[in-house]
């Protein structure tokens, strides 16, 4: 049996997170942690408990039980704003935007720029917008259309610009990947690495374990609401990995 | 931001000297379209009535000054309902509220206020008028906040306010119709006295084509901040132009629709005015109640295109889902959109009873109809996310231009109510095979 690679305090520590749906427990009582610079991925079946795990931290849901802490400091977490506010930022499976506006609307959506009189300054809004899309994808130039004109890995690029523009410390990624072709799922996967060599925090969600292997350090695999076990990713096969998915048995290296 | 389906940057390139010209102006096609429409109705009744009655009234200043005025009421509750419709809310309650605040104005004005401060006195219509905007505003925040927090879908809470307000309207003065209102009140209905007069309209006017420079001016410099491609100068200037020219053509129309006789008399009698041989040209101007629309909806423009409230509201009409998600407060802003529309209810029901002259129980009967109609023909979807405020005033032109038109040449009331159902259903329609060809 192995440990925890990391040391010190955790960037995110979730401890005993339990939610409920009308008597369904979504998640029981699941500890996880997240430590600076570093990928830890969340596996399991549908319905494991992942994404609800999540939008915990991202604000989405309430838990009924449990405790987060940020930097080993308690935070309450209520609504989006509350985990704004901790530098927690999320691309939501969905991607969560208004079609009918357009990119940088979207962007800067509820964190607009404003002028000194209060108005929205949308010029220097969409001028922001042309500076982060052309580090993250210099092809892009429908600034003036809403984002129902984009194509799906246009649409991805916009959330994740919408994620990584206000300095995150805590990046959590939903299947990012999911409705993309090779090309664009290999640029997300730079853009991952490059996240992290500057010292995010980043959970990933994801069903692809080659994707697991290639960029998390450590995976937490959920099965009916409970936690498996974690695993250091460089120990592991994936067999091993998908043994914990699917049958929910530990290997020897998991903790 | 693009609000609008249809943006110049989707438009062929390699086009004709159209697509070129719209492309380079940046003018919606929608506003070209409903602009188009509303000339045809107003040039077709008018040669209609020249060609089968024998006398074209339609394009006469005194109809077209008349339909001004007509549409204030239903305008200004218009641009309110566009908030609602965009975030997939409907309102079929203005009509009541608007019934019920006019009720409540005429007996603050008329019972009230003239055994506290005595009759006429200066501040009698400003309380009336506050009382009616508060109300409105109150009525509006409860709905809202029963759609919002209760959960209970709009189309219920506002059927519910439709019947609720209508009776709470009869139940106040027991059908009794209260007149006349307080005379400087009633000026906010129009009429000779109730207008700026030429003088006036002409500053108004200049102080528009200012507005319309600056404008222009300050989009070129806000583009040239960051570099974005300008308008060629050809298509500014046109826009300038074109804007301009809209606003001296109103004013020298409104101006040349002069005082009835018995008013001028009257009028020169108080006066010590001698009337010369042919009579005395006194133009009525801009009506009160018209300048109270346009600002209603340059402020509603402002509101929706350049707060963060009017960005959230659209963002809740495209995905109330990512708004929530996007740490915007829903629910409240959902309440405030209720609330803005009772207060232009309210708003809407000191220009209507003032027009009138009284308070009567029948105030506002089947406004809502019209209102949502003026909404949805001005462009608003009803699936949320898309509509302007100034395609909401047109809508509601053009649904005043249809009736009156139809009332100068001689359309009996069920006829007009199935041109007008008619025509409902069919700009819907027209609207909505537009936005399949540009998706």
């Amino acid at each position: 049996m192995s440990k925890n690679p990391n040391t010190g305090t955790p960037l995110v520590e979730m401890c005993d997170i339990s939610i409920a749906f009308g008597g369904i427990k979504a998640v029981d009582r699941v500890s996880i942690d997240l430590y600076a610079g570093e990928v830890v991925g969340l596996l399991g079946h549908n319905g494991a408990g992942k994404s609800t795990l999540i939008k915990c931290l991202s604000g989405a849901y309430q838990m009924d039980a449990g405790e987060i802490f940020i930097n080993g400091t308690k935070a309450e977490i209520r609504s989006p704003r509350d985990a704004r506010a901790h530098n927690i930022e999320t691309i939501y499976q969905t991607l969560a935007l208004a079609d009918n506006l357009d990119a940088a609307s979207n962007l800067f959506l509820g964190r607009e720029i404003v002028t000194a009189g209060g108005m929205l300054d949308d010029a220097q809004m969409e001028a922001e917008t042309r500076k982060i899309m052309g580090r993250l994808n210099p092809n892009f130039r429908k600034f003036n259309v809403p984002v129902s004109a984009l194509s799906g890995g246009q649409r991805q690029s916009v959330a994740i610009a919408r994620a990584v523009y206000f300095n995150a410390r805590i990046l959590i990624m939903d299947e990012p990947t999911a409705a993309l072709g090779p090309h664009e799922t290999q640029m997300v996967a730079e853009l991952i690495q490059e996240l992290k060599k500057q010292g995010l925090g980043i959970f990933l969600i994801e069903h692809d374990i080659h994707a697991v292997m290639d960029l998390c350090d450590r995976a937490v695999v959920m099965k009916n609401g409970q936690k498996v076990g974690t695993v250091n990713v460089g120990e592991v096969t994936d067999d091993d990995i998908l043994g914990m998915i699917i049958m929910g048995k530990k290997p020897a290296q998991a903790y | 931001m693009s609000i609008e389906t249809q943006s110049p940057a989707n438009a062929t390139p390699q086009g004709n000297v159209l697509t070129r010209f719209l492309k380079a102006t940046e003018i919606d096609t929608r506003l070209l379209g409903m602009i188009g429409a509303l000339v045809l109705i107003w040039v077709g009744f008018h040669l209609y009535g020249a060609l089968v009655n024998g006398n074209g009234a339609f394009l006469t200043p005194r109809n077209l000054w008349n339909l001004t005025v007509q549409t204030a009421s239903i305008g200004i509750m218009a641009c309110g309902m566009v908030l609602v419709i965009v975030t997939r809310h409907i309102d079929l309650s203005v009509g009541s509220v608007l019934g019920f605040c006019g009720m409540i104005m005429g007996v603050t004005q008329v019972w009230i206020l003239p055994n506290l401060l005595g009759l006429g006195h200066p501040l009698i219509w400003v309380i009336t008028v506050i009382v009616g905007l508060v109300l409105g505003t109150a009525i509006g925040a409860f709905h809202g906040w029963l759609v919002a927090y209760r959960g209970i879908p709009a189309f219920i809470v506002t059927l519910g306010g439709l019947l609720v307000w209508r009776g709470a309207a009869f139940v106040v003065a027991r059908g009794e119709t209260i007149s006349p209102v307080d005379s400087t009140f009633a000026l906010m209905g129009g009429g000779p006295y109730g207008s700026m007069g030429a003088v006036g309209s002409w500053a108004l006017g200049l102080l528009a084509c200012v507005g319309i420079l600056w404008m222009i001016g300050a989009g070129r410099k806000s583009r040239e901040r960051f570099g974005f491609p300008q308008r060629p100068v050809w298509a500014e200037g046109f826009l300038a132009l074109a804007g301009c020219g809209l606003v001296i053509g109103t004013v020298l129309l409104v101006n040349a629709y002069p005082w009835p006789k018995g008013i001028v008399n009257q009028y020169a009698a108080a006066n010590g005015i001698e009337v010369p041989e042919g009579g005395l040209f006194i133009s009525h101007g801009i009506a009160y109640p018209v300048v109270i629309l346009l600002m209603v909806g340059i402020a509603m423009t402002v509101l929706m295109t350049r707060t963060r409230f009017g960005r959230y509201v659209f963002a809740i009409g495209g995905n109330p889902e990512a708004a929530e998600l996007a740490g915007i407060n829903t629910r409240w802003v959902t309440v405030k959109i209720f609330a803005l529309m009772g207060l232009l209810t309210g708003l809407s029901a000191a220009v209507a009873s003032a027009r009138l002259n009284s308070a009567t129980n029948s105030l506002g009967q089947l406004d809502e109809l019209y209102v949502i109609a003026a909404a949805v023909i001005g462009g608003t979807s009803l699936a949320g996310g898309v509509g302007t405020i100034y395609g909401a005033i047109i809508g509601a032109l053009v649904m005043q231009s249809l009736k009156t038109g139809m009332v100068l040449i001689g359309f009996d009331a069920a006829m007009q109510d199935i041109v007008v159902g008619v025509v409902l259903v069919l700009a819907v329609y027209v609207d909505k095979l537009y936005r399949s060809r540009t998706k």
